[in-house]
């Protein structure tokens, strides 16, 4: 198997007393979707902060980019490598329109050093296009646009700086089913031009439509790497909640029918 | 990066020009008049007003004045309202800029008040020449303006606590600095008083129009043309000539009145130069763009690589001096700086102005243009009203008051409309 475009190893953070992440190895593929998994707290938003330079790891674990040991400080370096993190508030500008937000901190300029929107319009086009993301116009403010139309903005905007690995924090979490397969859609194309993504959700069914591997942490541990084509729910699961007897099963077993009705839809 | 997307091929790539964008859905596809009506009819409803109150206020204002008093309308009356908005209109421009971060500052008034203080005292007591007097002025407004930005953005204070703080403090320092006298009178001849009187020949204000005109079309017209050849969706030259002829029709109506009575003035000329370049700063800047961005969501600014605080401090300056040349506008139109000049109804007329025109008090929507709509409809009311007999001020602010209710109301409604438009797309 090729280098990991990004690969993590015996990484730790602590927050006072609370060690939010303990000695956790991680890495990412070009053209894979890893789905990181793990109860609420179990340390998935610290990891993926870890990695967007927005926390500094503890001393001891290491870092590399396609190989080669990096240190990420500060988000600035992390995009400079090539990262891109969407967290699960937007940061959009509800005001501006879709180009606005799209260009918004990296704006085109032209001769006398105003805006150039023509150029600016033009690129979210193709941009849009290489989606195919069909939205109708771009001069509308954001804030008319639905919650999936939201996100893929979003996440459309992440891609300008050409990142090779993308991390979104529960990206369909606020979304109805036709949104998120939008999303889910616009995932899997990233995999296909060859990104690397991260995607956190707690939604089992999402992982199972788009991701190719799961990472389980619980208690801010590794908990098991699984490809979730070989892999049964049961299995995650009880990776997750760290037992086979756990509520989940349990609840399954009690109602005496098969674990999830989405799983089946495969 | 590859690309591998199954969406249909680009025909002829480079090549041709492709057609103009336009999806089937996109409704906004403009054809004639009844076109335009329907996109009207569907902006109003979605809650994008634009500026049609405002224009509709100020035809209504127009014809009940002139029904109760037939020289509202004479030119005269027109060309003094033009240099009596001057002075509040300045500060409107800085309110304005306010406003859209979502802010608000109260000092204005006070800001205006030491500015023509520090004119009057600098000039008279202290024989600067006038010039001097107005730049001291002028530097005294940006560095009160940055005081205020700095303990607003910096230190966290919410921005109505340190503004109401210099409502008080700039103006106890303007009563200090003209203690004893109450008033000190300028000079009726030099630079000063020249700000207020000076009105321009006919063909001055012709070439005004010309120049407006010419640089207006010029502009659109290869915006429109660059937006063509790069497949973009483009206004048809129909709307375009529209659009033109209604600019050409408002500048050229204006400016015969005004030559019928002394020209065009200068203060005015400074007020709509003042509101023009702040409206080419709002939009067609990187900075005007980061002002909207903080406005809107001032924490996705940060997140996109924005100094939040640099910009809210640099818009605290920019206001507070436009207060200060509305403190010298002041002074100019009443050849005295006097320990009330400011301190009246200027600050609520200001803010009232921005919010009249159409700047959004909920921060990020608004332009340059509402201190020019907002100050000609408070100016046209303050007129009007003063040629009706036995009317005074007390009236004068309950109207103002009613109007001002109006033009919230409007936008909190269509705050509301935006708002239950959002989630409509899916
Ligand atoms: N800034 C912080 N300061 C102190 N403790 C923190 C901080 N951030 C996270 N933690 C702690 O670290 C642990 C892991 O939190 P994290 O947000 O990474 O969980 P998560 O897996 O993303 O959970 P969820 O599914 O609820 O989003 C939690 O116990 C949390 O309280
Ligand atoms: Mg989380």
């Amino acid at each position: 198997m090729s280098t990991p475009v990004l690969e993590l190893s015996g990484i730790s953070k602590t927050f006072g007393a609370v060690r939010a992440l303990d000695e956790v190895d991680f890495h990412v593929d070009e053209g894979e979707v890893v789905a990181l998994l793990g109860d609420n707290g179990a340390g998935k938003s610290t990891l993926v902060k870890v990695i967007a330079g927005a926390h500094t790891a503890d001393v001891g674990g290491g870092i590399a980019w396609d190989g080669d040991d990096v240190t990420i400080a500060t988000p600035a370096d992390a995009q400079r490598l090539g990262i891109a993190t969407i967290y699960q508030d937007l940061a959009l500008c509800d005001n501006l329109d879709i180009v606005g937000n799209l260009f918004l901190g990296s704006e085109r300029l032209h001769f006398p050093g105003t805006l150039d929107e023509v150029e600016m319009e033009r690129r979210s086009w193709e941009l849009l296009d290489s989606l195919s993301v069909s939205i109708p116009d771009l001069r509308v403010p954001v804030a008319s646009l639905s919650g999936g139309q939201r996100q893929i903005i979003a996440i459309a905007r992440s891609l300008l700086g050409r990142p090779r690995v993308v991390m979104l924090d529960e990206p369909t979490a606020a979304l109805g089913v036709a949104q998120t397969a939008q999303v889910l859609d616009l995932i899997e194309r990233l995999r296909d031009q060859g990104l690397g993504v991260v995607l956190i959700s707690h939604n089992m069914a999402d992982v199972r439509a788009v991701a190719d591997r799961a990472s389980v942490l619980r208690l801010g541990r590794n908990a098991g790497d699984f490809s979730v084509a070989d892999t049964s729910y049961e299995e995650i699961v009880a990776a997750i909640t760290g037992a086979s007897d756990n509520p989940v099963s349990r609840r399954s077993t009690r109602a005496g029918q098969e674990p999830l009705a989405t799983e089946d839809q495969r | 990066m590859s690309q591998q997307t199954p969406v249909a091929e680009d025909p002829g790539q480079g090549t041709v020009p492709p057609a103009p964008r336009r999806d089937p859905r996109l409704l906004s596809v403009i054809t004639g008049p009844s076109g335009w009506w329907s996109a009207i009819k569907r902006n109003l409803r979605s809650g994008e007003l634009g500026a049609a109150p405002v224009v509709i206020g100020l035809i209504l204002i127009a014809i009940v004045f002139q029904s109760l008093n037939d020289r509202f309308l004479s030119p005269q009356n027109l060309s003094n309202l033009t240099v009596q908005i001057a002075a509040i209109g300045l500060m409107t421009t800085g309110v304005i800029m306010v406003l859209l971060l979502g802010e608000i500052d109260l000092s204005i008034g006070s800001v205006a008040g030491l500015s023509a203080g520090i004119l009057g005292v600098t000039v008279m007591r202290h024989g600067f020449p006038e010039w001097a007097g107005i730049l001291t002025a002028l530097g005294v407004g940006l560095l009160v303006g940055l005081v205020h930005g700095v303990i607003f953005a910096r230190i966290g204070v919410p921005a109505f606590v340190v503004t109401l703080a210099g409502l008080l403090g700039w103006q106890g320092l303007h009563l200090f600095l003209m203690a004893p006298d109450g008033t000190i009178n300028t000079r009726s001849d030099g630079l000063i008083a020249a700000l207020t009187q000076t009105y321009f020949v006919a063909w001055i204000g012709w070439a005004i129009v010309a120049l407006t005109l010419l640089l207006y079309a010029g502009t659109v017209l290869t915006a429109e043309r660059r937006r063509r050849s790069a497949g973009l969706p483009y206004k048809p030259l129909s709307e375009v000539l529209l659009r033109a002829g209604l600019l050409a029709l408002a500048l050229v109506v204006g400016v015969w009145i005004l030559n019928q009575h002394k020209g065009v003035s200068l203060a005015f000329l400074i007020f709509v130069g003042a509101v023009v370049v702040l409206d080419l700063v709002l939009r067609k800047t990187r900075y005007g763009r980061m002002v909207y961005a903080v406005g809107g969501n001032a924490e996705a600014a940060r997140r996109a690589g924005i100094n939040v605080v640099l910009i809210r401090i640099s818009v605290f300056g920019i206001a507070s001096t436009l207060a200060a040349m509305g403190g010298i506008m002041l002074v100019s139109r009443n050849i005295a700086a006097s320990t009330t000049t400011g301190g009246g109804s200027e600050l609520m007329m200001a803010i009232a102005a921005a919010v009249i025109g159409g700047t959004s008090l909920f921060g990020g929507r608004g332009n340059a243009y509402s201190a020019l709509l907002g100050g000609l409809v408070l100016g046209a009311i303050t007129s009007g009203l003063l040629l009706l007999p036995n009317v005074d001020t007390s009236v004068r602010f309950m109207i103002t008051a009613a109007v001002l209710l109006v033009a919230v109301i409007l936008d909190a409604v269509s705050r509301r409309g935006r708002k239950t438009h959002a989630r409509g797309g899916a």
